[in-house]
C-alpha cells in the first residue's frame, strides 16, 4: 500500500494504492498558511478505517519551499563569493548582504588565486553583525575544485545556523545559477527544516514506520530525513507531480505531450519515447534561475477561466484571470462559458454563461453559438501554437558534435495526454490540430498524488577524470581523487556508477528501481607542445527518471 | 556598463568529435574550455545573448565563391558544411533583424582558404566568411561589405577571393609576414587593377601589445571604414594575438579582444585561428561576447595577465605609428593609382604560387582579370597542382558590366578541354556554376 500526497497550490489531494488500484481518493482544499495541517487532515481522512502498518512508502510533494520563496517568506542569507576574474559582480545575481572575496578555480579545477582566511572571517563577522544566520558559500568553478568553497566554509563554521555550499548543489556549470541556488537553498533551509521535523513526528505518531520520501522538480523523490539539507531540491514539484501522474496513468513509451489546462494557465511537457524531457540547466522560480534539475515545461497564460475580451473584431483570450467562469458567478466571460454554450461540457448555469458572452456576440455581429466557436477556436489554438513552437525549440537545441548534428533525434509526438478542469471538453479538438491522438487519463484530477506516490528517486553525478592532473573529480559530492595517467572513460563510468548507487541508497531508493544512464560520456586528447599531456574525460551520470518498479509500462491504473 | 544593450546572436559549434589530426592544433579539444568558461560564466542566461543552432550550408553555397577541384564535395568534410553553415546563420539572424549583431564560434575556420581549391591550407579547406558574404549577397542584394581579418596571420585566402571586388573592402592586421606564416600581407598588397584600396594589409612587428592593436584600430581601421560606408561589417576574429598563442609572437590581451570588437562592433564575427586553447580561448571569447552584447567586460581577464609585462616597447611603437602613416597615405591615393599600374593593358595577369601546407600540394596558377571601370572584371584562372590536375576557370563577378559578362560567357563557350581536366564557369549574378 503506497501512500501519496500532494499539497498544491487550492487542492491538497491524497490517494492510497494497492495492487495497481487506487483504493481511495481524498481533496481538501489546500490552507496555505497552514500547510502541516492540510497534511494532518488529508492523511487523517485517507487513512480512517486502514492500517498504517500495511503501508510500504509515503511520498509527499509540497509547494512549501516554492511558496516560501515566491511570498518572499524566506530567511536573509550572507554570500561569501569567489569569482575572480570574468564577469563584473554587477552581472551576477544582486542578493543584499554579499561579499565578494578573493580566491579563483579555474575551468581545470586548477587553484589560481589563493582565498584570504582573514578577510573571509571579517566578512563571516560582519554579516554575523547584521543579525545573518544563514550564509552561503559559492565559487567560480567550484565544481570543478571544491576545496575553497570547503575551506570558506571551514572558516565561517560555528557560527551560523546553517551553510549552504554552491558545489554540493549540483555538478554543472554555471557560475550566477550557482549563486542563485545556493542563496535559495540557505533561504529557505530554516523553514524546511522545521517542516522535515513537524512531518515526521507526525507520521510516527500516526504509527507509520516507513521512509517518507518527498518529490523533487525533476519529478523524483528523496528520503525526506535525508533532504533537510537540500530543501531547493524540493522547488516546483507540483508541474512535476501531475507530469509522474500522467507517466503512471497512460501507457506511455513513445513521444508524447501532456498538457495540464488548469483555470488560469496551461502547462505543457512532452516526453522523449515515454521520458519526460529535463531542463537543460536548471528551473526558474520568481527570476531566480537555478541549477535545480525539473521537468522541462512551459507554462501559458490560458485556462478555462481565463478572461475573453474582442479587440477589434478579434477575440482574445487571457492571460488574466478575473474569477471563475460566469457560469459559476464569476465576473467576465470565459473559454469555460464558450464550452458550456457549446454543449462541451455541463457546469454551472447555461444561462449565464450566455448571457457572458452575449455582448461579445453583439461586438462582433454573430450568434452566441458562433461567438462560443470562435472563442473555442481560439483557445484551442492558442494552445496549439505554444506546443508546437515549444517542440520546435526543443529540436532546435544547439548541438555540438557533427554526429549529433548529422544524427540528432527529433520529437515527432503522435500522442496528446491531457488532465484539468476542461480537458474532456478540448482534447479532440487539440489532438485533431497537433495531429495527435487524445487520450484523457482516468483518475486525473488526483494525478499530481498519484504522481508522487509512484516516482522513484533520481540523481545526476558529474565525473571529471583528468589524466594530466592525475585526478578525478566528481563537484556535487566534494570528490576528488588520484588516478592513474592510464585512466579510461570506462574506468570513470565505473567508479561513478558504484557512488551513484551509493547516493541513490543514502536517498532512499530501492535496489530494484536503481537504473543507472550515462547521459554524457566525452573524451578529449589533451596536447600541448605537439604532445599528447593526458585526457580529459567528462561523464554524467543519472538515476533514470521513472516510476517505481512495478509500475512502468503497465496497464493504466 | 558600456555602451547600450544589443542582442547578440551566438552560433557555437565546437565540433568535439573533428580534428585535421589527433594532435594537430585544429582538434576537438579547441573549444573546450571555451566552452567552460563561456557555460559557467552563465552567458546564456542573458536575455540578449541568443544561442543559435548553426544551419548546414549547401554545395551549392561552396560553388557560388570556390572553385573547388575536383568538385566541393571531394574537398571538403560534413564539418565544413556545419562551420560555414554556422557562419550563414550568424548572418541570416542579423540580416532578418532576429538579432543586432552575431557571433559564429565554429571550427574549422577558412581565411587561408583561396578561390581555387585543391586542399587544405593553413588548417582551411573553404573560407567561410566568403561563403557566408555571398550567401547573403545572394538572398538579401548586393551589399557593400567590410571585412577586417584579426587574426594573428595574413588573412590571405580572403584577400585572394575578393582582390578585385570593389565592394568588399578586406583589411587584414596581422604579425608581420616576414615573421610568420603566411608570409604575405604587407601594405603594398593594396588589390587588383578594379579594386585598388579595396585590399589594406597592416602588419604589425612581434611583440605588438594592446596599445598597438587599439592604436591601428582607431588611427587606421576606424577611418577607412568611416569612408567605405559598409552596409555590414564582418570580424574575421582569429584568436592567435593572445599574448600565450603558442604559433605566434603577439602580446594582445582579452581585454585588447574586447575593446576591439567594442570599437569596430562587427554585425558579425567569425572564429578563425587561435590555438592558446586553454589560456587564451576562454576568456578572449568571453571577452567578445559581452563586448558585442554591450555588456561590461571589464573584469574580464586571463589569471596570470600583468599589463606591464606586456607592454610594448617605444620602438614598436614608434613603427606601428610608420606603418599606420604609410598605410592611410596610400589608401588616401588609391584612386590615382589605377592609371600608373595599368596603362593602357586590357587585362593584366598575375602568377601565383600556392602551396597547401595541410596537405602538401603544389598549385601554380595564372590569374587574369579584363581591366574594366565598370565593374570588378572578368576573371580567368589557369591552375595547375602537383596532383596532376590542371583547370582552367572563367570567373564573371557580381554586379558584373555587360561587357565583362558577354565576354566571359563567350569565352567559356568556346573553350575546349584540351590538356585541361576541368572547365569551369561561375557567375556570381546569376548563380550559375557549371563544371565539365
Amino acid at each position: 500500500m503506497i501512500l501519496g500526497i500532494d499539497v498544491g497550490g487550492t487542492h491538497t489531494d491524497a490517494v492510497l494504492i494497492e495492487g495497481f488500484k487506487i483504493r481511495k481518493k481524498a481533496k481538501i482544499p489546500t490552507d496555505a498558511e497552514n500547510l502541516l495541517n492540510c497534511l494532518h487532515r488529508v492523511a487523517s481522512e485517507i487513512l480512517t478505517g486502514e492500517e498504517p502498518q500495511r503501508l510500504q512508502r509515503v511520498v509527499l510533494s509540497t509547494t512549501l519551499s516554492t511558496n516560501a520563496i515566491v511570498q518572499n517568506k524566506t530567511e536573509p542569507v550572507g554570500m561569501v563569493v569567489a569569482g575572480g576574474p570574468g564577469l563584473s559582480p554587477a552581472l551576477l545575481p544582486r542578493i543584499s548582504h554579499t561579499h565578494y572575496v578573493k580566491g579563483y578555480v579555474n575551468h581545470r579545477g586548477v587553484i589560481a588565486a589563493d582565498i584570504d582566511p582573514d578577510e573571509i572571517r571579517s566578512a563571516g563577522e560582519k554579516l554575523r553583525g547584521e543579525g545573518i544566520r544563514h550564509l552561503g558559500v559559492v565559487g567560480k568553478f567550484s565544481t570543478r575544485n571544491p576545496a575553497q568553497e570547503v575551506k570558506t566554509a571551514g572558516l565561517l563554521a560555528g557560527d551560523f545556523r546553517h551553510i549552504s555550499m554552491g558545489h554540493r548543489l549540483s555538478g554543472h556549470l554555471n557560475f550566477r545559477r550557482r549563486i542563485d541556488t545556493t542563496y535559495l537553498n540557505s533561504a529557505v533551509w530554516e523553514l524546511y527544516q522545521r517542516f522535515v521535523n513537524d512531518v515526521l513526528q507526525f507520521v510516527r505518531s500516526q504509527g507509520i514506520e516507513v521512509p517518507i520520501y518527498i518529490l523533487k522538480a525533476d519529478g523524483g523523490t528523496f528520503e525526506l530525513a535525508k533532504s533537510a539539507d537540500f530543501p531547493v531540491q524540493t522547488i516546483l514539484s507540483g508541474p512535476a507531480a501531475s507530469i509522474m501522474g500522467i507517466l503512471s496513468m497512460a501507457r506511455c513509451n513513445e513521444d508524447a505531450i501532456a498538457l495540464d489546462i488548469g483555470g488560469t494557465t496551461t502547462d505543457i511537457a512532452v516526453f522523449a519515447d515515454g521520458v519526460p524531457l529535463l531542463e537543460n540547466l536548471g528551473v526558474t522560480i520568481e527570476g531566480h534561475k537555478t541549477l535545480i534539475r525539473g521537468l522541462r515545461t512551459r507554462s501559458i497564460g490560458l485556462g478555462g477561466d481565463s478572461v475573453v475580451r474582442c479587440e477589434a473584431g478579434k477575440i482574445l483570450v487571457g492571460p488574466e484571470r478575473e474569477g471563475p467562469a460566469a457560469a459559476l458567478g464569476g465576473p467576465y466571460p470565459t473559454p469555460t462559458d464558450a464550452m458550456i454554450v457549446l454543449n462541451r461540457t455541463a457546469i454551472g448555469d447555461p444561462a449565464l454563461a450566455a448571457a457572458a458572452l452575449a455582448p461579445l456576440a453583439g461586438q462582433m455581429g454573430l450568434s452566441v453559438t458562433e461567438t462560443a466557436q470562435r472563442i473555442f477556436t481560439a483557445a484551442c489554438e492558442k494552445i496549439t501554437a505554444a506546443v508546437s513552437s515549444f517542440i520546435e525549440e526543443i529540436n532546435n537545441e544547439p548541438v555540438y558534435t557533427i554526429h549529433e548534428m548529422l544524427t540528432g533525434k527529433k520529437i515527432a509526438p503522435k500522442l496528446l495526454h491531457v488532465v484539468g478542469g476542461p480537458a474532456a471538453a478540448m482534447a479532440e479538438s487539440l489532438g485533431e490540430r497537433l495531429g495527435c491522438r487524445p487520450f484523457i487519463p482516468e483518475h486525473a484530477e488526483v494525478a499530481n498524488a498519484v504522481g508522487a506516490a509512484l516516482a522513484r528517486t533520481t540523481a545526476e553525478m558529474t565525473i571529471l577524470a583528468d589524466t594530466e592532473r592525475r585526478l578525478l573529480t566528481i563537484g556535487e559530492e566534494g570528490v576528488q581523487m588520484e588516478i592513474p595517467s592510464r585512466y579510461t572513460a570506462a574506468e570513470a563510468i565505473a567508479v561513478g556508477t558504484a557512488k551513484l548507487r551509493e547516493k541513490a541508497l543514502a536517498m532512499g531508493a530501492r535496489q530494484e528501481d536503481i537504473e543507472i544512464e550515462v547521459i554524457e560520456n566525452q573524451e578529449f586528447n589533451m596536447v600541448r607542445d605537439m604532445y599528447t599531456a593526458g585526457k580529459n574525460i567528462r561523464v554524467k551520470l543519472q538515476l533514470k527518471p521513472g516510476l517505481i518498479s512495478g509500475f512502468t509500462r503497465r496497464q493504466s491504473l | 556598463m558600456k555602451g547600450k544593450l544589443r542582442r547578440t546572436g551566438l552560433i557555437f559549434f565546437p565540433a568535439f568529435d573533428w580534428a585535421i589530426s589527433p594532435t594537430h592544433p585544429e582538434r576537438e579539444e579547441r573549444l573546450l574550455y571555451t566552452q567552460d568558461q563561456v557555460f559557467e560564466e552563465g552567458l546564456l542566461d542573458f536575455d540578449n545573448i541568443i544561442e543559435f543552432k548553426p544551419g548546414l550550408a549547401a554545395t551549392a553555397d561552396i560553388d557560388r565563391i570556390h572553385i573547388c577541384v575536383p568538385n566541393a564535395q571531394s574537398v571538403i568534410t560534413e564539418s565544413h558544411l556545419i562551420s560555414a553553415g554556422g557562419a550563414i546563420t550568424a548572418a541570416e539572424k542579423v540580416l532578418s533583424g532576429e538579432v543586432d549583431n552575431a557571433f559564429a564560434l565554429v571550427r574549422p575556420p577558412g581565411h587561408h582558404a583561396m578561390k581555387v581549391v585543391h586542399g587544405a591550407r593553413g588548417f582551411c579547406n573553404v573560407n567561410i566568411e566568403a561563403i557566408m558574404v555571398e550567401y547573403i549577397r545572394k538572398h538579401y542584394g548586393p551589399k557593400r561589405i567590410a571585412i577586417v581579418d584579426t587574426d594573428c596571420h595574413h588573412g590571405d585566402g580572403t584577400q585572394e577571393i575578393y582582390w578585385h571586388d570593389p565592394n568588399t573592402l578586406c583589411i587584414s592586421i596581422h604579425q608581420d609576414g616576414r615573421t610568420l606564416y603566411p608570409g604575405s600581407g604587407f601594405t603594398d598588397e593594396f588589390g587588383g587593377p578594379n579594386a585598388l584600396g579595396m585590399t589594406v594589409n597592416i602588419p604589425l612587428p612581434p611583440r605588438t601589445s594592446d596599445e598597438g592593436f587599439l592604436y591601428v584600430l582607431e588611427k587606421v581601421i576606424m577611418p577607412i571604414l568611416d569612408e567605405f560606408k559598409p552596409d555590414l561589417v564582418i570580424n574575421s576574429a582569429g584568436q592567435d594575438n593572445h599574448y600565450t598563442d603558442p604559433i605566434t609572437n603577439m602580446r594582445f590581451s582579452a581585454q585588447g579582444y574586447a575593446r576591439l570588437n567594442e570599437i569596430l562592433a562587427p554585425d558579425i564575427a567569425v572564429l578563425e585561428g587561435g590555438y592558446s586553447i586553454e589560456k587564451a580561448l576562454p576568456y578572449v571569447n568571453v571577452g567578445i561576447i559581452l563586448a558585442m552584447a554591450g555588456l561590461d567586460y571589464s573584469s574580464v581577464r586571463e589569471p596570470d595577465y600583468h599589463a606591464e609585462a606586456l607592454r610594448q616597447s617605444d620602438q614598436i611603437t614608434r613603427y606601428i605609428e610608420r606603418t599606420a602613416a604609410e598605410v592611410l597615405d596610400l589608401w588616401h591615393r588609391r584612386r590615382d593609382m589605377k592609371k600608373d599600374l595599368v596603362g593602357t593593358a586590357g587585362y593584366v595577369k598575375r602568377k601565383k604560387h600556392i602551396y597547401y601546407d595541410t596537405d602538401g600540394i603544389s598549385e601554380q596558377q595564372e590569374e587574369t582579370v579584363r581591366v574594366c571601370d565598370d565593374c570588378g572584371g572578368l576573371v580567368m584562372i589557369d591552375s595547375f597542382a602537383d596532383t596532376g590536375r590542371r583547370i582552367f576557370a572563367v570567373i564573371v563577378p557580381g554586379q558584373s558590366c555587360p561587357v565583362c559578362r558577354r565576354e566571359g560567357e563567350e569565352f567559356f563557350d568556346r573553350m575546349a578541354k584540351g590538356r585541361y581536366r576541368h572547365l569551369y564557369f561561375q557567375d556570381r549574378d546569376r548563380d550559375i556554376y557549371i563544371a565539365k
